[in-house]
């Protein structure tokens, strides 16, 4: 059944991958100038990169900043607006120059000081960051153009830092703002993107304005992902949040607006025959459904008690009460995601709702009520959060089902108390592939306890396999250090993956230039 | 007369403190926290803490109740948590989007009420008047997102006549505006549509019983003469009342209708600040929704002494 | 102001004609007013429907079968399937149980406690200034938001979406008591009653609340209606009941995201909504016509 379901996937995938393409013509014949009307995925709350993993965040500041490397359709890193780098001494001296021509909104130009001050703030926050940070000596700038990076100890992943596609990502802004304290939101919105923040004109809840940077020098390379020249076509970029997703829908096909970001996806699947509309897969390397307890408050405090949930999950339940549509999903028992450099299957287990029951029952579960948040606004999330419903209460958890919104959620999770007292058992999250692809930018398999990712696992076995695999440097011993890893993470329980899946996105054929990546990218595309 | 509108005047005034207290106790109860929120996904408690000691979450109940009511008496409404903007600002963006749809649903409602009502006491027992009547009563019977969602799928998404949602400022353009708001101010009129036929239908039945309409009919004038003319002026003081009354209704009907259609008025952002526990968007925006309600009160209450003159307070 | 009209002083039945026993005459009444029939029926059918709810041949509300999710309606789904595989048509008929519920809860707790708060201070001339305010302003708040906000409070229940809707309706009933309280106080029979020594519990009870009994039923077929729609409301903007109890409201605020895929979602329940909203409008507008409420 797995097999077949891969196959099916992949095939679905690669098809819709293919018509994107297919719809893609070569760049000059792009229309220049207009106006995109763009239906965001969520509302846009907060500004600062670093404040959030947000998507939303991220998604908008792609738009008005720059990065110094980025990740292309390939998963390569690639340089974006550093134009000569090298390494020397083993890779324990790096030294970044940056290209010519760049500018900030305000017409000062870019200097190696602003990147070091970026850098630093960045890795206050990011867990990559972190890493990285922990292993470097010093870094510094030697002239305008020049920075150098010089490590501590070994570390493999300084480009894969740099070039961080998902959130936290590193942009790069002015010196002076980036030297605002982690402890606050930046206050101004001066990037060196292909685009400006409009802020006379941003009304949250409704519209975000962008227009086209005049400053701004591309690459001369073609683009890919978030490398390669940045070219821009439109004028303006506005977004329109709409909640209703029916409305969104009924407004794409009137031709409203251009492009809806995340059609749930049956309605995509309805969509797949306009012909009007063109579906594509915003980012084929797909996203990760996650059950994540809490491990500081009882019951989940107990392992036994962790292993039921394990135990008790069939993912293509879950797959088809969140998603539906079994074109767009898979199930994939590895914590790295399937499709991923260090897919795997070690120590994955299936389904057995009668271990799950004996394990419940060895933890010695005292019946008291377990809270399951679940963000009634999230199909997926509210499809996984009743599933869950069920199959606890089958193994003999008393369930206490919450209803709420997703900024509730995003509310409540951070609280540590006991569940009675505002805190949560049990919740229900998903992450894009990048954010989970190996085991430095994993923000779930973290081990650090009330430091870690809400959850708050503690191993500290986990800790160190995964400085070992940062120091790692060939292929071989990344792959096994990884199984490892994936081993003690599903073993603790850390989280429980229910499945895997690829998310539609859906534009007119009026717009050209569509590139896959996890964010919608708004160079390149055109409207005719 | 001055004197009686300054005495209401000043009658309001208790009034709005009251609201405003209300209001602030209301939110400040809940266990919800936006300083969470606000604080991102990697706070520690440290900053949890330090931004509710910056928002002033800590100070006593009554210390925020105080300062909050100063500040309003000095026309600043505060800022919102999430986007930073004043809540005066906020306000502002989104109150030509709700005006522009009340105002419209509230003509409709009017232009097709009253009429219908007299029609109805006019034809009284008769099929038409238990027609009216049934319409009437469905009116107000039916959930105004499902009429919203019904009238979308009919003349927008099948029929494409109309847009399916969004919203045009005027300043783009009488037409445009307009086209956007024709659904949805439909929408919202039925439920008012429906009261105003009922009451106008009540009070004109009222006032057709009376000698004086007995003599003008026997004067020989023509009917529509009388009915408009002798009847409906007379008749018309409930008729405001119920104008003033269906205000708050409008409004209620305006939170959902906006959230079918999309629209960036002041429903949505109340409702989208509630989730978000946004305190100071939530107070700013029913203390402004409450006052212009009360203002509106006031205004039918004028409107009663000079529509009726033997009416003295 | 109460949306419905001032309680007359004096009210009276229809007088009874000289040959017709009470039976007879109560029949009479009641063919002159066809939807009151009408909305009655209509409520009986719609409680049945709910209470008796598994003898319908209904299946489980909650029991999800993602392999017929989103069919139409069809022999073996009256009323269509969900996203979630869930049958329409069961969940419908459970539905009915909440809305119902929510529906007499705070119609027949607004009347209690309004018509107590509005008894006491219509009687006792210090509390009225302040308490009229207070109502007043309650008033001022547009219900909705009112409701909202106290939901956004308190943990997603029936119970509490009770209490929510219960707020903004009392300060409505209290007006009306004391409107009639008043009236009623200076009048001959209790300044009799007074003079006789009698004491004002009494009073209230003998003299006040009989002439009371007639407009606050009709009030609360409309309050009842109005908390039902309510209900509805709070659950579309997703401040309502909890997801997995199914109640007309968030059964739809569940398919609006399938208004062009699976419009039947959204139909059968606002039908029933509807429905029941417009016989309980009906049978308050007929028991105001039959009790000579004015």
């Amino acid at each position: 059944m797995a097999d077949l379901s891969r196959r099916h996937f992949i095939a679905g995938a690669a098809a819709v991958a293919a018509t994107a393409s297919a719809g893609l013509p070569a760049v000059h014949a792009q229309k220049r100038g207009g106006t995109m009307r763009f239906v965001p995925h969520a509302d846009l709350k907060v500004l600062d990169p670093i404040w959030t993993t947000a998507y939303i965040t991220r998604n908008h500041c792609y738009l008005i900043y720059d990065t110094l490397f980025g990740t292309d359709q390939n998963l390569q890193i690639k340089p974006q607006m550093v134009d000569k780098w090298s390494s020397a001494n083993k890779g324990m001296k790096w030294s970044f120059t940056l290209r010519d021509g760049l500018k900030w909104h305000d017409g000062q130009p870019v200097v190696a000081e602003d990147a070091v001050e970026s850098i630093k703030r960045w890795s206050k926050r990011d867990p990559l960051g972190k890493l990285l940070a922990a292993h470097t000596a010093r870094i510094a700038a030697q002239d305008k153009k020049t920075f150098t990076l010089e490590l501590a100890q070994p570390f493999g992943l300084v480009l894969e830092a740099l070039g961080k596609p998902s959130s936290n990502v590193p942009f790069v802004m002015p010196a002076r703002i980036a030297a605002t304290p982690d402890s606050e939101q930046i206050k101004e919105t001066i990037g060196s993107g292909p685009f400006r923040f409009v802020k006379d004109e941003w009304q949250p809840g409704n519209q975000v304005v962008y227009v086209r940077n005049p400053d701004y020098v591309p690459r001369n390379d073609a683009p890919s992902g978030s490398t390669g020249g940045k070219k821009v076509n439109l004028d303006r970029v506005v977004w329109k949040y709409i909640p209703d997703p029916a409305t969104a829908a009924a407004a794409l096909e009137a031709g409203e607006v251009d492009w809806y970001e995340q059609p749930s996806i049956d309605i995509a699947a309805r969509l797949e025959g306009n012909k009007d509309i063109m579906v594509a897969i915003q980012d084929p390397r797909g996203t990760q459904g996650w059950i994540r307890p809490n491990h500081l408050q009882p019951p989940f405090n107990n392992k036994k008690a962790r292993q039921a949930l394990l135990y008790m999950v069939d993912q293509e339940k879950y797959l088809q009460a969140a998603l539906g549509q079994p074109k767009y999903y898979r199930t994939c028992p590895a914590v790295f995601t399937c499709g991923g450099p260090f897919e795997t299957g070690a120590g994955a287990v299936k389904q057995d709702v009668n271990k799950a029951k004996q394990l419940l029952k060895d933890s010695g579960y005292d019946g008291k009520p377990v809270v399951v948040l679940d963000p009634t606004d999230i199909p997926l999330t509210h499809g996984a959060a009743l599933v869950s419903r069920e199959l606890m209460t089958q193994v003999g958890f008393n369930v206490d089902l919450q209803a709420m919104d997703w900024s509730t959620v995003v509310a409540r999770r951070a609280k540590k108390d006991p569940p009675a007292q505002g805190g949560w058992n049990v919740l229900f999250t998903w992450w894009i592939a990048s954010d989970v692809i190996n085991p430095a930018v994993h923000a779930g398999i973290s081990g650090a306890g009330s430091s870690a990712w809400f959850g708050w696992p503690e191993n500290g076995r986990i800790e160190e396999l995964k400085i070992q695999w940062a120091r790692a440097t060939d292929k071989a011993a990344q792959k096994q250090i990884a199984e490892e890893i994936q081993k003690v993470a599903l073993d603790e329980v850390m989280y429980v993956p229910f499945g895997q899946w690829v998310s539609p996105t859906a534009f007119r054929k009026s717009m050209q230039g569509f590139l896959q990546f996890p964010a919608p990218v708004f160079w390149s595309v055109s409207i005719a | 007369m001055i004197g009686q509108i300054g005495r209401r005047l000043m009658a309001t005034i208790p009034v709005m403190g009251v609201v405003a207290i209300a209001v602030f106790a209301l939110l400040h109860i809940t266990p919800g926290d936006p300083a969470v929120i606000i604080a991102g996904d990697y706070a520690t408690s440290d900053d949890i803490a330090r931004i509710r000691a910056k928002l002033g979450l800590n100070e006593p109940f009554v210390t925020q109740v105080g300062i909050w009511l100063g500040r309003i008496v000095r026309g600043d409404l505060g800022t919102s948590i999430f986007s930073g903007l004043p809540v005066s600002t906020l306000i502002r963006q989104r109150t030509e989007a709700t005006i522009g749809l009340t105002l419209f649903a509230m003509l409709i409602s009017v232009g097709v009420g009253v009429p219908l009502g007299v029609l109805a006491a006019w034809k009284k027992a008769s099929l038409v008047d238990r027609l009216v009547m049934l319409f009437a009563v469905s009116g107000f019977s039916m959930p105004v997102f499902w009429l919203g969602f019904l009238l979308v799928y009919v003349f927008a998404i099948s029929m494409h006549w109309l847009p399916v949602q969004g919203y045009r400022p005027l300043a783009d353009g009488v037409w445009p505006f307009l086209r956007h708001l024709i659904l949805p101010a439909v929408t919202l009129s039925v439920v008012y549509m429906a009261l105003i036929a009922r009451m106008t239908r009540a009070s004109m039945l009222g006032v057709l019983s009376e000698d004086f309409i007995r003599t003008a009919f026997a004067k020989g004038l023509a009917p529509r003469r009388v009915l408009i003319h002798h009847a409906l002026k007379n008749a018309s003081l409930p008729v405001v009342t119920i104008i003033g009354i269906g205000f708050a209704l409008l409004i209620g009907g305006a939170v959902v209708t906006e959230s079918v259609f999309a629209l960036p008025g002041l429903g949505r952002l109340t409702v989208d600040a509630i989730i978000r526990r946004d305190y100071p968007v939530i107070q700013g925006v029913i203390l402004v929704v409450s006052g212009v309600y009360v203002l509106i009160n006031l205004v039918v209450d004028v409107l009663y002494v000079v529509l009726d003159p033997r009416i003295r307070y | 102001m109460a949306l419905s009209p001032p309680v007359a002083a004096d009210f009276a039945l229809p007088a009874p004609t000289a040959r017709a026993g009470a039976l007879d005459t109560a029949r009479r009444a009641l063919l002159r007013h066809p939807t009151l029939i009408a909305g009655a029926l209509t409520l009986v059918v719609i409680l049945v429907a709910g209470v008796l709810a598994p003898l319908w041949w209904t299946g489980d509300p909650l029991e999800m079968k993602p392999a017929v999710r989103l069919r139409p309606p069809s022999a073996e789904r009256w009323f269509g399937s969900d996203n979630f595989g869930r049958d329409i048509y069961t969940r419908t008929l459970y539905g009915s149980r909440i809305s119902l519920t929510v529906g007499a809860a705070v119609s027949t707790l607004s009347l209690v406690l309004g018509t107590t708060l509005g008894l006491v201070v219509g009687f006792y001339r210090r509390l009225d200034m302040i308490a009229m305010r207070v109502m007043d302003g309650l008033m001022a708040i547009p219900a909705i938001l009112l409701a909202l906000a106290l939901m956004a409070l308190m943990k997603a229940s029936v119970q509490n979406v009770i209490i929510a809707l219960l707020i903004p309706e009392i300060p409505r009933v209290v007006r009306l008591t004391r409107a009639s309280v008043l009236s009623l106080r200076e009048h001959l029979m209790v300044e009799g009653a007074r003079a006789l020594g009698a004491r004002t519990p009494r009073i209230l009870a003998r003299y006040v609340l009989p002439g009371l009994v007639a407009p606050l039923i009709v009030q609360g077929t409309y309050i009842a209606a109005s908390a039902i729609l309510f209900e509805a409301y709070l659950s579309f903007l997703g401040a309502g009941t909890p997801p997995h109890i199914p109640s007309w409201g968030n059964i739809m605020a569940e398919g609006r995201a399938y208004v062009q895929l699976a419009f039947w979602i959204i139909l059968f329940p606002g039908i029933f909504l509807a429905a029941t909203v417009l016989a309980i409008n009906l049978v308050g507008d007929g028991l105001r016509d039959l009790l000579n409420v004015r």
